[in-house]
């Protein structure tokens, strides 16, 4: 089986603490510490155990600059096979369809029969998937969170349903699927992969090589830009528990008693 | 900053890869395992062996990664990073204290044999040279190993050995000759296995409580004569030697535990309101915790220079005394200034600071004390 997946180089929330840059623009970038974004991760481990399992090969894509290049050498030495870079001075500032449509491009210069993406990245706007899916015409899951395989051109899908409910679908391949995390245990890279993966050449394809037109992404082609950025104030009903960590789960259990959330 | 200097692209992705299993199969049980007072290392070894960690400098025909000095201090930074001493120092004896001996002068058997499923993290190594009565004063040791045929009969004890309770093997020093002056003892690799063993007691420490600490006891154990690593009568001037692989990785574990200490106490003292204001509003708290960033910032540069006259094959054994020493004066200082700034809380055994407390003493302790640095250091001047 064929299979791509999208990964995006994001701020490492484990190593960051991530605040609101002073002209209330963006979060502050200055000195942050990147890493694969997590649900991404998850998508990379889902897709290595199929191949293992049926065969084939994974190619993992990101949309970013040089620095990209960093996550998908991570992937590819987590056991990803090969991997691509989209990387052009017009990509810059795209919004959710925009990388989409970057994506469409070099879905359509492969053969892929599943594409995968993470549920969310860093943004969390979680739109990228459906909307790739709809580019492509193909069909398309979310929340995805167990893949079996029941021949060629069918795949049975697990949702996670809102209240913790369950679905199960069929869905025919071609198709793209966005991964929730939990879905599988990532494993981690050891030297062994990092090492075979520190010379490979990665491509990299610009818009020319793609046929975007660079009115189409980027800041040009954005019809969503963020206006503002800010921590909100905080609400009359809010309560922020303070103390060790025991302490707050003591205050935590005695607040749900009270409000009748535990009997 | 400037790391780059120094670190290629492959050396941060090795970093982020070991920081990426600190933060999800060590840090979240440190807690657990301080409590408990052992971790379980064959466990812990095994993952990490088959992440390739636990031989980076060590040849790929024994399982290692056959990688340069950098590489083993990226391991040895980022196991810095752990929330206790107790853990990184369980590691350091696999990959530094107990196999450097092995390694270079041990037979191709001891290699595969024993340096082999240790890199693998198939076996758990200790260093067993510590005796009641023999401390930094090596020379002073009374375990004996007596040449029997095949064999040699080992009597005797050790203690404050790391990993003691749990050890696979261990790498002793013993005295084969009654003899005096340096050529008299012997480097041996002792398989727990065997009968004559025994862990006579696990024992209860100030800190580094994750850490399993024991005395052992060698009655009339026989060890096959093909276990003696090197040559007989070489195993002191081998120790010594090994030494230096012990007493260097204290130094990056040094300066990276408090770096990680000055961010918890910084972090303490910004939320902590007296008289008004948060306490890093305070200049001589300030001024204190900048000094001791100017001496980690040497002591980090230091040991970068280390590597770089590892690299070029020369010896370090002065320079990397000096580290120790420095290394456990810092931390003494150190420590016992940034709980003093934590006031009421920094007494109480629920916050981290009392644990780095408690766990930075032994720097100037273990591995050769500081009197014992600075007369190596006294010595190399000609004093």
């Amino acid at each position: 089986m064929e299979i791509l997946v999208c990964v995006k180089r994001v701020p490492d929330t484990s190593e960051n603490e991530i605040g609101v840059n002073s002209a209330g623009t963006d979060i502050d970038r200055d000195d942050l510490v990147y890493s694969v974004n997590e649900w991404d991760n998850y998508a990379v481990e889902e897709a290595i155990q199929i191949v293992d399992r049926v065969g084939g090969k994974v190619t993992v894509v990101a949309v970013g600059d040089s620095e990209s290049e960093e996550v998908l050498r991570r992937e590819m030495a987590m056991g990803a096979n090969d991997g691509l870079l989209l990387s052009d001075d017009s990509f810059g500032g795209s919004d959710g369809k925009g990388i989409a449509t970057i994506l469409k491009a070099a879905v359509k210069k492969g053969n892929y029969d599943l594409v995968l993406t993470g549920a969310q990245a860093d943004a969390g706007a979680g739109q990228v998937g459906g909307m790739l899916a709809a580019m492509l015409d193909q069909p398309y899951a979310s929340l995805v969170n167990s893949i079996e395989i029941i021949n060629d051109k069918t795949l049975k899908v697990g949702r996670e349903i809102e209240g913790g409910n369950q679905e199960m679908n069929e869905i025919q391949m071609p198709c793209v699927l966005s991964i929730q995390t939990g879905i599988n245990e990532p494993r981690y890279v050891g030297i062994r992969g990092i090492r075979k993966v520190a010379s490979v050449e990665i491509p990299v394809l610009g818009a020319l090589d793609l046929g975007v037109s660079s009115g189409s992404v980027g800041s040009a082609g954005a019809k969503v830009k963020v206006q503002d950025y800010f921590v909100p104030q905080l609400g009359k009903g809010a309560e922020i528990l303070e103390g060790s960590t025991e302490e707050i789960i003591d205050k935590l259990i005695e607040l749900l008693k009270v409000k009748g959330g535990l009997k | 900053m400037g790391s780059e200097i120094y670190f290629t692209k492959e050396h941060e992705m090795v970093r982020k890869a070991i920081r990426d299993f600190v933060n999800k199969e060590i840090n979240p049980y440190v807690d657990e395992w301080e409590e408990k007072g052992i971790a379980p290392l064959h466990e812990i070894f095994k993952k990490m062996g088959d992440l390739g960690f636990l031989g980076m400098r060590y040849d790929e025909k024994y399982g290692g990664e056959g990688l340069d000095y950098w590489y083993e201090l990226v391991l040895l930074e980022e196991i810095g990073h752990i929330r206790c001493g107790g853990i990184p120092m369980a590691i350091a004896v696999q990959t530094n204290m107990a196999t450097p001996a092995i390694n270079e002068f041990g037979s191709e058997y001891l290699k595969e044999k024993y340096m082999k499923p240790a890199i693998k993290g198939d076996m758990v190594a200790a260093i067993a040279v510590t005796e009641p009565d023999a401390g930094s004063d090596v020379a002073a040791i009374r375990t004996t190993a007596t040449k029997n045929g095949n064999h040699y009969i080992l009597n005797g004890s050790k203690t404050f050995i790391t990993n003691g309770t749990q050890a696979d093997f261990l790498t002793l020093l013993a005295r084969t000759s009654d003899n005096p002056g340096y050529h008299s003892f012997s480097l041996f690799v002792v398989p727990t296995k065997l009968p004559g063993f025994q862990v006579s007691k696990k024992l209860d420490k100030l800190g580094m409580r994750s850490s399993d600490t024991a005395e052992l006891y060698f009655d009339n154990m026989k060890i096959p004569a093909e276990n003696l690593i090197g040559i007989e009568g070489e195993g002191f001037i081998q120790q010594m030697q090994q030494f230096q692989h012990e007493r260097f990785a204290c130094m990056p574990m040094t300066y990276i535990g408090a770096k990680d200490m000055i961010e918890e106490t910084v972090k303490y003292l910004r939320g902590r309101i007296v008289f008004g204001k948060p306490l890093i509003t305070k200049q001589v708290l300030r001024h204190r915790l900048v000094k001791w960033l100017t001496e980690i910032e040497c002591l980090k540069q230091l040991t970068y220079h280390i590597v770089r006259m590892k690299m070029a094959g020369q010896d370090v054994s002065r320079e990397i005394s000096m580290g120790k020493l420095f290394s456990g004066n810092l931390l003494d200082e150190m420590a016992g200034g940034c709980l003093q700034m934590f006031g009421g809380m920094g007494f109480m055994n629920e916050m981290l600071i009392s644990r780095y407390y408690r766990d930075s003493k032994l720097i100037s302790i273990g591995g050769g004390a500081s009197e014992v640095m600075s007369d190596i250091l006294s010595k190399l001047e000609g004093f």
